[in-house]
């Protein structure tokens, strides 16, 4: 565990810490066929997530401890891959690594070739280029358990004498013939396969169509009878891509993860933020009053705590798509949302991380990492901020129970309030397509769209799989909060308390650098309707959406914290902004990248701040240009 | 890619109805989605089988080499096929 605390290791910071001895073990292998899974049964949690340099390719390094040895061997994850032609990033990256290209890392010393027995004639295709590289090489041979019981079978020791390399056979999900690949990064040769003299020769051209009729040689030679087609797989796809129950269970999926992460999570967001302010509070009881324990209550604290309170949120939703991607549905998911997806030029797989960010941006921008076309990705990723999160809730909900009238429109369920937060809805939402449309068909325009969806059969999610990819992602987003998201956060504090009054006491929240920026972009922001205390909640509001309630409470001057009603601060707000200055500041909320770990997350997902600074001023300048327009209109209703 | 004399309307991945099959004969598309598609099992020369259908009509899965591939008919239309039964 102590190589999980720190932040996005280059690799050559792990190359310098293998030792000489230590050797290099490459786990490769097409998507679905287990490589993550196998990885997981060899490492467990002793594994940390890296990028490559250059690439937003991410990989994972892990150790595995030799059963009765004291040895660790270092394991790398590589990205699935179909062949190594350096087509995509991925392919890049994997041939880079395995041929000793890639910077920072050693060639690996040995190969792990993970291949889906069920799926042979396929997955042998990878086998021709990576064995001829030449390293030694286990070829595994995974789902064994579900070949045999779809009657398919191969003869192993024919297969390994063919290819020239041990085949191990085993089922990674059940941890059955584990064995093998044990001895094979132990180093002791498998009896019955020592290195030989391949009896196939690999195919001199390493095209697809080459490579194909090498693979269907070798896999006649080894006996290799292909299961049954998956009767389960079958009969589920007849009910889950039925022309009517598909998008019935389509629709009823996605409201169960709608309300999920909304109405479950709040009990355990609400513990989280009762934590924190507990936490807090006994801290700053222990601590002598001074600017040192202001940083660090009201700054740090409260400032990472305000963006903690996510984490039961965005860790459910990884619960989720856990569960509907290891069993296979959100392939189904992603075919059948595809037709709608591409209308605003987009695709299927889209559909959840753009779900996601109903609740909040972060998780939904980490799990565009399902769409492999880098610019469907950088597109979605770009759209994403627009759907309206939960964070900005208790912005609305301030604004609109001080501002809009509740007039009944349909009965008791159904008034003006609730059509004006539906009103935000299809705002972010239509802000949204509109973005998409425009990206994919201008600077992120891809001439022909390819959509290529290969549907995996239906499995059980394990416990052991779901669990750690919740550690994984809960890791990383801990990462983002304790670096980019905490110095924020400081630096928020530094402009709130200083510079300091003649006491050494902090100013009051006018007299402020915050105050005075607030002060000096009133002429700016007073065409949306909003004067410099406004102002002060813009900037403050870039640590999280929701901290401008906090601020604003602050500059009305309530004192008393948790005693403060809220009636009090819309009183205060009636005071300070007309109707037609609530409206636009709310579709300044709509519209504006008011988040600082979203700008984080994407630039960690796309490799630099490139990005998230186009992002963030695309939608700053579309927020300001709406929220005047919508200022305008409301003062001339 | 390969040449066909065939008396018949040329045919495609998507004239295939359900519980037909076709001989996968060429793929009309630039290199690299051909190639992306014959990785996918789409090889000329091997037997495709149409699967299931996104309501709507697209897009579409087609059994292929043991697996079942989708693609949007937009694909699917410029992949050539003999009709065998």
């Amino acid at each position: 565990m102590s190589d999980c605390h720190s932040a996005d290791e280059s690799p050559i910071a792990i190359a310098n810490a293998l030792g000489p001895k230590q050797s290099l073990v490459a786990i490769v292998g097409p998507p679905n066929a287990g490589k993550t899974t196998l990885f997981n049964r060899l490492t467990g949690l002793r594994q940390k997530v890296a990028n490559f340099p250059g690439v937003t390719v991410e990989h994972h390094l892990g150790q595995a401890k030799l059963p009765g040895e004291d040895r660790e061997i270092t394991l790398v994850d590589l990205p699935g891959v179909y062949s190594l032609s350096p087509r995509s990033d991925d392919e890049r990256v994997t041939r880079d690594v395995l041929t000793g290209k890639m910077a920072g890392l050693p060639r690996p010393n040995s190969v792990l070739l993970i291949l889906d027995s069920t799926n042979l004639s396929r997955h042998l295709l990878l086998a021709a280029p990576v064995l001829s590289l030449g390293l030694p090489t286990l070829v595994i041979l995974n789902m064994v358990d579900d070949l045999r019981k779809r009657h398919g079978d191969l003869d192993a020791a024919i297969l390994a004498s063919e290819l020239g390399a041990p085949v191990a056979m085993i089922s990674a999900a059940k941890g059955e013939g584990l064995e093998k690949v044990w001895q094979f990064l132990a180093g002791t040769t498998i009896v019955g396969a020592p290195r030989q003299v391949r009896r196939v020769e690999l195919p001199v051209l390493q095209d697809v169509p080459s490579c194909h009729k090498w693979a269907g040689i070798v896999g006649q030679r080894a006996d290799y009878r292909a299961p049954a087609p998956p009767l389960w797989t079958r009969r589920l796809d007849s009910v889950f891509l039925h022309p009517i129950g598909g998008p019935l269970v389509f629709l009823a999926v996605v409201a169960a993860v709608f309300q999920s992460i909304f109405k479950w999570a709040q009990p355990l967001m609400d513990a989280v933020e009762k934590v924190i302010a507990a936490s807090g509070a006994w801290i700053g009881s222990h601590l002598p009053e001074s600017a040192f324990k202001s940083l660090l209550i009201d700054g740090i604290w409260t400032g990472v705590g305000a963006v903690l309170v996510f984490l039961p949120q965005i860790l459910l939703l990884f619960l989720f798509i856990g569960i509907l991607e290891d069993s296979g549905y959100l392939a189904r998911a992603a075919l059948i949302a595809d037709r709608t997806m591409a209308r605003f030029g987009l695709q299927g797989k889209a559909f959840i991380p753009l779900l996601s960010a109903y609740a909040c941006a972060v998780p939904a921008i980490m799990s565009a990492r399902t769409i492999e076309n880098p610019r469907d990705r950088l597109a979605t990723i770009f759209v994403a901020p627009f759907m309206t999160c939960s964070a900005r809730l208790p912005v609305y909900a301030l604004l609109i129970a001080a501002f809009i009238p509740d007039h009944e429109i349909l009965g008791r369920f159904f008034g003006t309030q609730a059509l004006m937060l539906l009103g935000l809805y299809a705002l972010g939402f239509l802000a949204a397509i509109f973005t998409a449309k425009l990206l994919k068909s201008t600077i992120l325009k891809s001439n022909r769209v390819m959509f290529i969806l290969e549907m995996p059969p239906y499995r059980w999610p394990t416990l052991r799989g779901l669990g750690l990819r919740l550690y994984d992602r809960a890791m990383v987003f801990l990462r983002s909060a304790g670096t980019v998201i905490l110095m924020v956060a400081v630096c928020l504090w530094v402009l709130a308390n200083f510079p300091r009054k003649a006491d050494g006491s902090a100013p009051e929240i006018g007299d402020s650098v915050a105050g005075m920026i607030g002060k000096s972009i009133e002429p700016a922001i007073k065409p949306l309707g909003f004067n410099w205390k406004i102002g002060i909640g813009l900037i403050t509001s870039l640590a999280a959406r929701e901290v401008v309630v906090g601020t604003l409470a602050t500059i009305y001057g309530i004192e008393g914290g948790n005693d403060a009603k809220p009636e009090t601060l819309q009183t205060a707000l009636k005071r300070d902004l007309t109707p037609a200055g609530s409206v636009s500041l709310m579709v300044f909320f709509a519209f504006a990248l008011q988040c600082m770990s979203t700008l984080a997350v994407v630039r960690r997902e796309t490799g630099s701040w490139k990005w998230p600074a186009a992002q963030f001023a695309y939608m700053g300048f579309l927020a300001y240009v709406c929220s005047w327009a919508a200022y305008r209109i409301v003062q001339w209703l | 890619m390969q040449l066909v004399v065939n008396n018949s309307q040329p045919q495609t991945l998507l004239d295939l109805r359900a519980g037909e099959s076709g001989l996968l004969e060429a793929i009309d598309l630039p290199e690299d989605h051909a190639t992306r598609l014959m990785e996918m099992g789409f090889l000329p020369g091997t037997i495709v089988t149409p699967g299931c259908t996104a309501p709507g009509g697209c897009p579409r899965v087609f059994r292929v080499g043991g697996s079942e591939v989708a693609i949007r008919c937009e694909t699917a239309a410029c992949m050539r096929i003999t009709r065998t039964i």
